[in-house]
């Protein structure tokens, strides 16, 4: 899932300085699951920006509301009628969610609240570790399901560099090497011969905004772009 | 044990500590309240395990989030008592009541009688 983490107080105090009026949108998908931007939270960050407006004898209006989903249009299209009322939004979505609420109302400011930081997994309750940056090169099949270029602290797909130390990354003693694992796991699943797979440089035209259209899906967008 | 402890204290009583979530703490303070204190059971005797941890984690936050207003953190604070101790209790609403005294009033809540 993507994960966010709640800007500094500060950063979003300042953001919303001048405005009387303000939207609160929270995302009730994967921010919300990670803890960052869903219902709760949007409550939460508008307590706080209500008690420092008023402390600062310059009182806020902040309402909030928490849409299923700001990356999906017809969720964003509850909004239209509410936004006009207000003087700028703020968006508790990952950076695409607030992205697509911008486009959405080009004339209001949008403010982000959170810093998105990845994709993640669950290791406990409010505990996320990355795993994936979507590189859309997977070299997951011959790396036995470790993925070098989230774990491995250069984002080598051929590795390991020469900084890997008995087990860890020269980074630090506390990060593993992920070549190092990627090794002890292809040796225990016989197919150590993988590590010798060599992966092509990365064609990092694929850095320009990438446009995903799944197999079947092809025809309403054509459609649309003519 | 006809105990007495300050009458400013208002008691919400809650199944379990582990109940208290952090907007019920920020919520007191934002309606002007002076101070909010969870009284939960000793560490360790949870009869659910870590009821009072988790409430002692939204203790922490709630007073991280009143700093980064701009308020004392020290007007939100946890204290832990097993619930045959009665004087402890009537202690410790004195003890809060005469540290939020000292505090002096929750500037929200002087604005809000303006």
């Amino acid at each position: 899932m993507i994960v966010a983490k709640r800007k500094p107080f500060e950063e979003i105090k300042d953001m919303l300085q001048g405005y009387k009026k303000v939207l609160n949108v929270g995302c009730g998908t994967c921010v919300a699951v990670c803890l960052a931007g869903g219902e709760k939270e949007v409550s939460v960050l508008n307590a706080e920006v209500d008690m420092a407006r008023k402390l600062a004898d310059d009182p806020i209006q902040i309402d909030g509301i928490t849409v299923e989903r700001q990356c999906d249009r017809e969720y964003l299209a509850l909004l239209d009628g509410k936004v006009g009322d207000y003087d700028a939004i703020m968006s508790m979505a990952c950076g695409v969610g607030i992205q697509f609420l911008a486009e959405r109302f080009p004339k209001t400011p949008v403010f982000p609240a959170v810093d998105t930081s990845g994709l993640a997994v669950n290791q406990a309750v409010g505990w996320y570790e990355e795993r994936c940056r979507s590189c859309q090169s997977c070299v997951l099949a011959w790396t036995g399901g470790i993925c070098p270029v989230t774990m491995c602290a250069k984002g080598l797909y051929n590795g390991p560099c020469g900084g890997t130390n008995q087990g860890n990354c020269e980074i630090s003693p506390d990060q593993p090497c992920a070549w190092f694992m990627i090794y002890e796991r292809l040796r225990d699943q016989g197919r150590l011969d993988h590590i010798k797979k060599i992966k092509a440089a990365s064609d990092w035209l694929d850095q320009v905004p990438r446009t995903l259209i799944q197999p079947g899906y092809q025809k309403p967008e054509a459609a649309e772009a003519e | 044990m006809r105990l007495e402890y300050p009458s400013n204290v208002k008691i919400i009583r809650v199944p379990c500590t582990g109940k208290v979530d952090l907007m019920h703490l920020l919520r007191a303070i934002q309606k002007g309240a002076d101070g909010v204190y969870c009284v939960g059971c000793l560490e360790g005797t949870c009869h659910y395990n870590e009821g009072n941890f988790r409430c002692r984690e939204r203790v922490e936050h709630a007073r991280t989030l009143l700093a980064e207003v701009g308020l004392e953190a020290d007007r939100v604070r946890m204290y832990n008592l097993s619930s045959g101790e009665g004087p402890t209790f009537a202690a410790y609403a004195k003890e809060m009541t005469e540290h939020i005294k000292s505090l002096g009033p929750n500037p929200l809540g002087a604005r809000d009688k303006e």
